[in-house]
């Protein structure tokens, strides 16, 4: 055998209270030494339970029924078949951790905030290699400077809360990679991180992976990170291998109707303005006679737009409570920083940006769930104007109904002691909009409108799927026929396939019922996909603004131009320049250089540059602001 | 960490003084003070009694003086020791007391060791083996540990304490060695008495500390870190006492302040059913006799117990958890 890692035929399945259920069902594939073999499949395909038989880490529920795993350990060239081998035994707990290793996709729970980072990565040391104390720490050193810690020593000796998500997932691959393995698999190791980290993490393991000489195992779902790091792929769907072969050949000659459909749902970047995605399976939103279509041609003042920011901003107090300090070192932190935009009527505005810039604090303002420190949210209402920031709680009512939240979270949003015939009424109750007869017909509409059966309308939640889920939140928020829909991060829980088939809904819903959107996303595959105009934002910083084409053909800041170099196109010949990625410093504001620089923040403002395209720079003479 | 323990302790002394003033204050509320009390017992004995003998008495322990000051010579006393005079007793409140405190401290410490050392290997051998017959076994029993009422298990295990090792009935030692001055014999015969009203305070103790870390380690069983730890090839029983045991340890230690007061004011009936020489009962007829000085020195006691208690868990936490002791680090 001359594969590092074969799988023959695996089966796995979980014992449940419904009874037996197959995860695995007869999934063969190889790894050859010193390559990357990207498994990929959507949620519940079986491809983490994969990993888990590999390593032996299967929940105690599961088992193998069937099949082998061959593992050829490249030092000893002994053959070892683990799928009959005792998870617990001595001879799989040698190879677990020492020839095999993982990384997982949380880095924010895969490691013990009881234990310095030094002490988790030393540890496999001590068990696999059996050496001690200095001997020990100075292999951690090393091992820490070979993922790039800024501060080997330091980073030794701290807990993993101190760290932040991509440092964390660093200290992760350190603590795997610390004995050398033969085989690292990757679950979803960049799934968690923002868009610039994941580049960078992407890189480490490709670099790393050269420079060791081991095989990866990359589980997936993100048609983008196996163009750019796998040699080979594997499709997994319901626990079989739908299609496997070499990176090129799958993207371009998919020949499984799954694959091929699984890459027309992937949102790209070439595309047309009259181009759809293609989901598995389609939905046609159906209007009633509550729930008339409203083309946005009929609608008065369009020319003037629904939403005007101005100068927005928002900071907090963390108190840092360390014990030396007595809680009195106070930091005041700028959340939002002077945000000024508007939203026409009928568009699409998307605010892009990676965790923490800030672009969830402007939506929250905007639905007065926080109050802005200062800045003005002007609203637009049949030719009334209306401060937003300046209402009362009362005062606000009536606005509560023509904005409304679509959330991220589609299992966190319901509550799952309410049908969903009570969830989509609620807010007419909560208005006070109709008789019981209206509301009745209004939640069967919505159903309809949406995509779902009006016969689900006794279940609970918890008998939907994600997506369905999300749809049951969209319905909701349309229950009041608002204008304006701010839209947070409404498609990043959601696998590829439901993904398309959520946006297309968004984008007729917008269309039919002559919606607004602000669409909150990190996602630039997916807000070029739905937006007219972007806006990016960085650290409280509202840094570029244009209309999508423009934004993307000729991005101006440095962190826009960053960004979108990070971003991993699913397409092989459009490969991410790890090089330029790894040493990007354009995250943080104090690396822009002039004009864009963060030195003396009165002068800098929005600067228009023609075809509605503005970025955030130091005043030239011929400056004109938005506002 | 330094300064986290001077502000702690200041903490304490002002929180002791405020539970002091109400204590104090509570003691006082109902009408009367003890010799009121002093005289309608002696009226419903059908005895005379001098209005010129009250006075005295009245003046001399000083229960004429307005309420503050009588506080004020309440605190001050206790500082240097002096816990005041016990009316019923006739005696300082230190001489009435005596034994009792240090047999009660016994009986308490020795009831928190046992809860700890019951609860701690049967909690953890539930979790890891959730829903074998062994953890259904290991509930029930600790259910029915929980809903026995312990007057009941403490008349059971006297009676069974009695037949099997000829125990004598009630009290913390055999009758022969009361009032006699300690020996070894009479050491002996503490440690044979003790285990009944251990095992009978501690028994809910114990139930309800299994649950809570049974929870608390179900809970961090399922955490990912757990997995990443197994992933590296350790051990079950390495993985479980280096990572999840760790983590499920906070709770029971934050447990020991509430523990501490809950098992001595949990005692005061069983030790008045077993009689025992304990504080309890002592507290329980000081306060229905508005001995004032007496029943304000076992509350603040109590007070003390719970205070130290809390000091002692949120100290240990520190120690032992990192995130306590850096808060305020790194957050997104």
């Amino acid at each position: 055998m001359d594969d590092l890692l074969q799988i023959n035929d695996l089966h796995v399945g979980f014992e449940t209270r419904a009874g037996r259920v197959e995860a695995v069902r007869g999934v063969s594939f190889r790894v050859r030494q010193g390559t990357c073999v990207a498994v990929v499949g959507e949620s519940g395909s079986g491809k983490s339970v994969c990993a888990q038989a590999v390593m032996g880490i299967l929940p105690r529920n599961a088992s193998i029924t069937g099949g082998e795993i061959l593992f050829r350990d490249p030092r000893t060239e002994t053959i070892t078949d683990l799928a009959a081998l005792d998870p617990r035994s001595e001879h799989y707990r040698s190879i677990r951790g020492g020839r095999i290793s993982v990384i997982f996709q949380e880095p924010m729970t895969s490691l013990s905030p009881l234990h310095t980072v030094g002490d988790q990565i030393g540890e496999a040391l001590r068990l696999h290699e059996g050496i001690s104390g200095e001997a020990v720490k100075a292999r951690c050193i090393d091992i820490l400077k070979l993922v790039r810690f800024p501060d080997p020593d330091r980073a030794y000796r701290t807990y993993p809360f101190e760290l932040s998500g991509g440092l964390r997932q660093r200290a992760m691959i350190a603590m795997a990679l610390v004995c050398g393995p033969a085989l690292l698999i990757a679950d979803e190791p960049s799934t968690a991180l923002d868009v610039t980290v994941q580049a960078q993490i992407l890189g480490l393991i490709k670099d790393l992976q050269k420079e060791l000489g081991m095989a990866v195992m990359m589980i997936t779902h993100d048609m983008g990170v196996v163009a750019n790091v796998a040699d080979e792929v594997v499709v997994v769907y319901h626990g079989e291998v739908m299609e496997s072969g070499m990176v090129g050949e799958i993207f371009a000659k998919p020949e499984h109707p799954y694959l091929q459909a699984l890459l027309r749902a992937v949102p790209k970047f070439e595309y047309g303005d009259d181009e759809r995605l293609i989901p598995l399976r389609e939905i046609k939103p159906h209007t009633g006679h509550l729930l008339k279509p409203r083309p946005l041609a009929k609608m008065t003042d369009t020319d003037k737009p629904i939403l005007e920011v101005r100068n927005l901003a928002k900071s907090f107090t963390i108190r840092s409570e360390g014990m030396g300090s007595g809680g009195k070192n106070a930091v005041r932190i700028t959340a939002v920083d002077h945000v000024s935009f508007d939203v026409a009527r009928g568009e699409c505005l998307a605010i892009v940006g990676e965790s923490g810039c800030g672009k969830t604090t402007v939506s929250k303002m905007i639905m007065r769930a926080m109050d802005a420190d200062s800045g003005e949210i002007i609203y637009r209402d049949q030719g009334e104007e209306i401060n937003l920031s300046t209402l009362g709680d009362t005062e606000m009512i009536p606005y509560r109904k023509k904005i409304q939240y679509i959330f991220q979270d589609p299992f966190g949003s319901l509550n799952p002691r309410m049908t969903v015939f009570d969830i989509l009424s609620e807010p007419l109750s909560i208005h006070n909009v109709g008789d019981d007869t209206y509301r009745q017909e209004m939640v069967i509409e919505l159903m309809n409108l949406v995509g779902l059966d009006p016969r689900y309308l006794n279940r609970y939640p918890h008998s939907f799927s994600g997506g369905q889920r999300q749809r049951i939140g969209i319905a909701r928020v349309l229950a009041l026929q608002p204008e304006l829909v701010i839209c947070d991060e409404p498609v990043s829980a959601l696998d590829v396939s439901v993904q398309a088939q959520v946006l297309n809904l968004l984008k007729d819903l917008r269309s039919v019922l002559g919606l607004t959107y602000l669409f909150i996303s990190h996602d630039l595959a997916v807000v070029n996909y739905i937006a007219d105009r972007i806006a990016v934002m960085c650290r409280g910083r509202l840094v570029e603004l244009a209309p999508r084409k423009l934004l993307f053909k000729s991005p101006q800041h440095p962190y826009t131009r960053a960004l979108l170099d990070s971003v991993p196109f699913p397409d092989p010949s459009h490969p991410l320049d790890f090089e330029a990625v790894r040493d990007s410093t354009m995250t943080h504001p104090d690396n822009w250089p002039a004009p864009y620089d963060v030195r003396d923040a009165a002068d800098a403002s929005l600067i228009d540059i023609g075809g509605g395209h503005f970025v955030r720079a130091h005043g030239r003479q011929d400056k004109r602001t938005v506002a | 960490m330094y300064r986290y323990f001077v502000r702690r302790i200041i903490t304490m002394c002002v929180t002791l003084s405020v539970i002091s003033l109400l204590v104090f204050i509570i003691i006082q509320l109902p009408p009367g003070d003890y010799l009121t009390t002093y005289i309608e017992d002696l009226k419903a004995q059908g005895e005379v009694v001098d209005p010129k003998k009250i006075d005295f008495l009245r003046a001399q322990y000083g229960l004429d003086k307005p309420m503050a000051s009588q506080y004020f010579v309440w605190v001050t006393g206790m500082l240097q020791g002096d816990f005041g005079y016990s009316f019923e007793f006739n005696l300082p409140v230190t001489d009435v007391v005596g034994d009792r405190m240090w047999l009660s401290m016994v009986l308490n410490f020795s009831t928190v060791l046992f809860v700890y050392l019951m609860s701690f290997p049967i909690g953890v051998y539930s979790a890891t083996h959730q829903y074998s017959w062994s953890d259904h076994g290991l509930t029930f029993i600790g259910f029915l540990g929980l809903a026995t009422p312990n007057f009941l298990l403490a008349l059971i295990l006297l009676y069974l304490a009695n037949v099997w090792f000829g125990t004598s009935i009630g009290g913390l030692m055999a009758p022969e060695y009361i009032d006699q001055p300690w020996t070894w014999g009479k050491m002996g015969s503490v440690l044979e008495h003790l285990w009944v009203p251990v095992v009978v305070i501690g028994t809910s103790g114990t139930a309800g500390m299994i649950r809570r870390l049974r929870a608390n380690l179900l809970d961090e069983l399922q955490k990912q870190y757990v997995v990443t730890g197994r992933a590296k090839g350790l051990s079950e029983l390495r993985l479980l006492t280096k990572y999840p045991m760790r983590m499920a340890l906070n709770p029971f230690i934050a447990d020991i302040g509430s523990l501490l007061p809950q098992v001595v004011s949990g005692s005061v009936i069983v030790s008045a059913v077993m009689s025992l020489p304990t504080t309890g009962p002592m507290l329980l007829s000081a306060l229905q006799s508005q001995d004032m000085y007496l029943a304000g020195s076992f509350l603040m006691f109590l007070a003390l117990l719970t205070v130290i208690g809390m000091f002692v868990s949120d100290v240990l936490l520190a120690v032992l958890d990192p995130r306590i002791r850096l808060d305020g680090g790194v957050r997104r």
